[in-house]
């Protein structure tokens, strides 16, 4: 595949991601910071939010399946969580822990449990995603093309 | 500039706020790593830890080494308001919190604390570039508190009392605030004496000033405790005191400011016990005397402590300013206006020349819509209004586009406060703040949207709203559900009224951005 048609696949595929809500703007505002200085920055931080979010995820499972369910515990959890994937613009991440917390608020474990299910699936969702996205890039690269500028300018 | 012992004199070096030196406490380590890149690209010499307790210690370690702490709210070791009384009292630095909740009583809490401004994540660059305004604010009003009014600290004095050892370093605590009061009334008075013994005067002249020391305070707490605080007058606590030195006018002042003091506490405690946080009323009928130091405080802005930001004895006054703070941090943000633009654009030259040999950088205007938001707001008549004193950190913004601005908040905020009082989603805040910022950023982005080639589009009104409900809509809601129950919240026909295009959503506006993504 030559050079251009990589680069229509990654705007698409790009825009496609904003469009299904995946991704918002804090995602630009992540690639705006990637210079010089730190070439690979996107890719570091969204790989240190997976890293960190895994972990959260396993204390959720854990919290959660305890006889007596600490909601103050989760609802920290949760919040934590809710403020990383805002850190890369995981919005339906975010949307799910905000949901999330409510019902920590209710005190309903089934939902509660509903909704970290829900949470991982996104979390796995966006990671496949992004994945596939810094793929392309890497292709792109390699085949000595540069990345197109995200033309969301108004 | 002098180096007095506590107060770093790094202000006003070259090249400020260049090297501005930042303190940022996050226990998320995406955020600190975001965090350190954006500051660092502010030319900010960054510092970064992820517990508030290392926080403190680096800060104990070296007094003067910071300008400014950015922190977290939610931290597993320490409270982040717990992390700013501390650093407030033992090195009165400007701090900064922030949160991805940004609930009106969170931001209220952060405000009472002596946060000097609340950001919501996600944080955007142009939030971080202006903190250093911050800085120097509080050294001018270091200044200026001093000129009128005694600068004591009475949180920190009675915190000090109440605790005595169990502060970490209590006596050097002590001795650095003392000194600071002190030492900094000295960079204002050329002949001002060292120590307690200086006698305070009469509104004649301004230059002698009495240091209230914690034993001086004890001896007047003590005092006002014997004859009982409904009681008390200036006369029967000096002659109490016994203090020969000690004018009546220096303890009518002290008492004065310790009333103010008690009913802050009193209220600060009926929050706790309310279980909405957002307190309407507007004073403690409790509190003696409350009702006329009330209008004194309305029109006093100096409040007296070395904290930074006080907010003055009336309920409602808190919630405006809470209210806005948000929009608030948006405004400082503009201060420097044509000058960010400027740099914005070279900053995103370099990003993406790398990426594109082209080097088209108009592109990523968008990304940084509020830049121009704000001179475009229409000119609103100024309400005269006490509660526009309250907004201090405008007062000594010089861009005449911020004063536009705060006049266009502060006729804003009676609209906002209406629909907000009685009204338990927090999401307020974040909504208006965007709202004000966006509005004529939708026009922007109607002028000028250009995406993968497509030509502009047709504004279709309708369709942004639903996307935006959509998306706003989860915030403290059932996930997807009800959405359409939220718009009679939003369309606060006040706002209507002044606004075209009403824009409400969550914190990042970049869900503008998304959305209009949609029109293509």
């Amino acid at each position: 595949m030559e050079v251009g048609q990589m680069q229509r696949q990654w705007l698409d595929y790009t825009r496609s991601l904003f469009i299904e809500g995946f991704l918002d703007g804090q995602f630009l505002q992540l690639e705006q910071l990637q210079d010089d200085n730190n070439p690979d920055f996107v890719v570091e931080v969204v790989s240190l939010f997976f890293q960190d979010s895994h972990k959260l995820l396993n204390d959720l499972t854990i919290a959660l399946d305890q006889k007596s369910v600490d909601f103050k515990k989760i609802d920290a959890h949760v919040h934590q969580l809710k403020g990383s994937s805002s850190s890369i613009g995981a919005q339906r991440v975010k949307n799910c822990c905000i949901a999330f917390r409510n019902f920590c608020e209710e005190q309903n474990t089934d939902a509660c449990l509903k909704c970290l299910h829900q949470v991982k699936q996104e979390c796995c969702l966006v990671k496949n995603k992004l994945e596939t996205l810094f793929r392309l890039e890497q292709q792109i690269m390699a085949a000595g093309g540069s990345i197109p500028m995200m033309e969301l300018s108004f | 500039m002098e180096n007095n012992g506590c107060l770093p004199c790094t202000t006003l070096r070259e090249g400020f706020p260049a090297g501005l030196r930042v303190l940022v406490v996050d226990d998320d380590p995406t955020w600190l790593k975001i965090l350190e890149k954006m500051l660092k690209k502010c030319s900010y010499q960054v510092t970064t830890c992820c517990l508030a307790t290392e926080a403190l210690k680096k800060l104990r370690e070296r007094k003067d080494a910071f300008d400014i702490v950015i922190s977290d709210v939610n931290m597993p070791d320490m409270n982040g308001f717990k992390l700013l009384e501390h650093v407030g009292l033992e090195m009165d630095l400007p701090v900064i919190m922030m949160s991805v909740d940004g609930e009106t009583s969170r931001v209220m809490k952060g405000v009472q604390h002596g946060a000097c401004d609340y950001l919501l994540k996600p944080v955007r660059m142009k939030e971080l570039r202006n903190i250093w305004q911050h800085v120097l604010r509080k050294r001018i009003h270091e200044g200026r508190e001093f000129e009128s009014l005694e600068g004591f600290d009475f949180e920190g004095i009675h915190h000090f009392m109440r605790n005595g050892q169990d502060q970490c370093c209590d006596d050097v605590s002590l001795f650095s605030l003392e000194d600071c009061i002190s030492s900094t009334r000295k960079r204002k008075d050329a002949d001002n004496k060292h120590g307690e013994r200086e006698f305070g005067d009469s509104s004649s002249t301004k230059k002698a000033r009495v240091v209230w020391s914690v034993d001086l305070h004890q001896k007047f707490v003590q005092a006002v405790n014997q004859i009982g605080l409904d009681k008390v007058g200036p006369k029967k606590i000096l002659d109490l005191m016994n203090v020969p030195w000690l004018s009546r006018e220096n303890v009518a002042s002290h008492l004065q400011k310790y009333r103010l003091y008690l009913s802050r506490l009193q209220r600060q405690r009926d929050q706790k016990c309310s279980s909405s946080g957002t307190k309407h009323s507007d004073s403690n009928p409790k509190d003696p005397g409350s009702s006329t130091l009330k209008n004194s405080m309305n029109k006093q802005q100096n409040v007296f402590s070395t904290d930074n930001l006080r907010c003055p004895n009336n309920g409602l006054l808190q919630l405006h300013e809470a209210d806005f703070r948000g929009t608030v941090s948006e405004l400082n943000n503009i201060v420097p206006g044509p000058n960010m633009t400027n740099v914005s654009h070279i900053g995103l030259d370099q990003t993406f020349s790398s990426l594109n040999s082209e080097g088209n950088s108009e592109v990523f205007d968008c990304t940084l819509p509020t830049q121009y938001t704000w001179n475009q707001v229409p000119q609103r008549k100024l309400q005269d209004d006490p509660k526009s004193q309250s907004i201090a950190s405008m007062d000594s913004s010089p861009s005449a586009a911020s004063s536009i601005a705060s006049s266009a908040v502060e006729n804003i905020i009676p609209a906002q406060s209406k629909s907000l009082m009685g009204n338990d989603l927090g999401l307020k805040t974040q909504e208006f703040d965007a709202s004000l910022s966006l509005i004529p950023d939708l026009e922007f982005y109607q002028q000028n949207l250009l995406w993968g080639g497509e030509g502009g589009f047709s504004p279709l009104d309708e369709d942004l709203h639903f996307f935006l409900l959509q998306s706003e809509c989860y915030d403290d809601m059932n996930f997807g559900m009800h959405n359409i129950e939220m718009p009679e919240y939003y369309y606060d026909p006040g706002l209507i009224a002044d606004v075209p295009n009403h824009l409400f959503y969550d914190s990042a506006d970049y869900s503008l951005v998304d959305q209009s993504l949609f029109i293509a």
